[in-house]
């Protein structure tokens, strides 16, 4: 099967370059749409390597990114009328900053696939374009020095070899071959034209990683699919739990009773997943576990005004303290998606959240069986 | 912007000025517009804005900036923490990628 995104081909002094769409088809969308559920999201990639877009000779500009196909499909869809090569880097299907961060958008890999594709023949100057957040995991001035030694061919030249061997050009040819300097693009594919246009320059707006309302919304499939299990498993042991009662466990009176429960349950994780991160910047603290908490708090003072908390003190408490439990270690598990959260930070936040949420569920549950067999 | 500034005082970011020349790469690759450059030399302008990511160390030819990167990722922190390992954001079980 060939890929549909492939139009035709390029002729260049190392081969056939193939060259791709710049309009996305309605299976691109199609796949971005799944990916963002969490299907086929492990295994989205395009083959690493040398592509074309437009018409590109020798002079043309390089862009970097990963191998990932929702970046790829992004890129190209920005190059629209350009002519240009992409280089298209091995981060095994990953996004360019996630891979940045693991070191597979890396230097090396940089380095490797530069050689691999002998880009340094299909190319007379030596400017490749990286999105800026690649820099997480790639050295400019690493990436400079080490392809310095780069030479057509991919052969690696050290002076000794060249006194003895008879290869076909002059010290004075190597002068002009100097290392690939990497040029940091915008955080956003869509900046890319202005960028060039702008002199090759990032204005400090296409510098700045932002985290808007779309961005996160964009975020929330695949951490409630991430989370799909755990809810199960709550969902489980709380339709046990309702079916207890001084007389024993009961299927019917947890049929009877552990609806809500569930229904209460799944409240806590949309709290946590879907309200918290849509809302994220207008909950007054820092803390993404704080805001998660004042988030589960208010959904259980709703449900309590509708008499939705249980029929019993016990019970009520319990599932103030279970709401408000999941929803702020959900809540917390959105630093991972968002743009701005560090390493320091979440350590520092997670020192004291997660002992109080275990202490919530621990209580929370103990108070719910209490409530069931006073 | 400043809706978006994570907690104060944590990060481990750290500048010898006395190093730096200047180039400005810093600046270039900072997603959160931590430095600044003035007087021929980079600053550190928005500390509590920084996210450690690690670019802009990596990114010094002169060594001049000290930042200890990594995952702000509280699933990443739990996996390396059940794994022994630094944190990571291999969540999925395939060796996969996520975050």
């Amino acid at each position: 099967m060939t890929d549909k995104y492939i139009i035709g081909e390029i002729q260049t002094p190392v081969g056939n370059i193939p060259q791709v769409s710049t309009k996305l088809n309605i299976e691109d969308y199609l796949g971005t749409v799944m990916v963002r559920w969490s299907i086929n999201r492990d295994n989205y990639k395009v083959k690493p390597g040398l592509y074309a877009v437009g018409n590109p000779t020798a002079l043309s500009d390089v862009f970097v990114t990963a191998n990932y196909k929702l970046s790829f499909d992004h890129l190209r869809k920005n190059l629209a009328d350009l002519n240009a090569w992409l280089l298209i880097l091995d981060t095994r299907g990953i996004n360019v900053w996630c891979a940045a961060g693991k070191g597979t958008f890396g230097s090396q890999e940089l380095i490797n696939r530069i050689r691999l594709t002998k880009l340094d023949a299909v190319i007379s100057h030596r400017r490749i374009i990286l999105p800026q957040l690649g820099a997480v995991g790639i050295s400019a001035y690493q990436v400079k020095k080490a392809t310095e030694s780069v030479h057509t061919g991919s052969a690696i030249i050290n002076p000794s070899q060249l006194q003895t061997s008879k290869l076909s050009f002059s010290p004075e040819s190597l002068k002009t071959n100097r290392g690939f300097n990497v040029v940091y693009g915008p955080v956003r594919a869509k900046d890319i034209k202005e960028f060039v246009n702008n002199g090759y320059k990032a204005t400090k707006e296409m510098r700045k990683v932002t985290f808007n309302f779309t961005d996160r919304i964009k975020l929330i499939p695949v951490d409630l699919v991430y989370s799909r299990y755990r809810l199960l498993l709550a969902f489980a042991l709380i339709f046990i739990l309702s079916g207890l009662s001084r007389t024993g466990l009961s299927f019917h009176l947890a049929y009877e009773k552990g609806l809500y429960g569930l229904l209460n349950l799944f409240l806590a994780y949309v709290s946590g997943i879907v309200i918290t991160p849509a809302l994220l910047p207008y909950i007054p603290v820092k803390s993404f576990a704080f805001k998660g908490f004042i988030t589960g708090i208010i959904l259980s003072t709703v449900l309590l005004s509708f008499n939705k908390l249980g029929s019993s003190y016990p019970e009520m408490l319990s599932w103030f303290l279970l709401i408000s439990g999941i929803s702020s270690f959900l809540a917390m598990n959105f630093t991972g998606s968002s743009t701005y959260t560090s390493l320091s930070g979440v350590k520092k936040e997670m020192k004291v959240a997660v002992p109080i949420q275990i202490a919530f569920s621990i209580i929370g549950l103990i108070l719910f069986v209490v409530g069931k067999l006073k | 912007m400043r809706a978006f500034v994570y907690l104060k005082d944590v990060v481990t970011l750290r500048m010898d000025e006395e190093k730096c020349n200047g180039c400005g790469m810093c600046m270039k690759v900072c997603p959160h517009e931590v430095f600044e450059l003035s007087g021929g030399k980079s600053h550190i302008v928005d500390r509590d804005s920084c996210m450690e990511c690690g670019a802009c160390a990596l990114n010094c030819p002169k060594q001049a900036i000290f930042v200890k990167s990594g995952v702000g990722c509280a699933a990443g922190i739990l996996n390396g923490i059940i794994r022994n390992t630094e944190p990571t954001c291999d969540c999925s079980k395939n060796g996969g990628g996520c975050c």
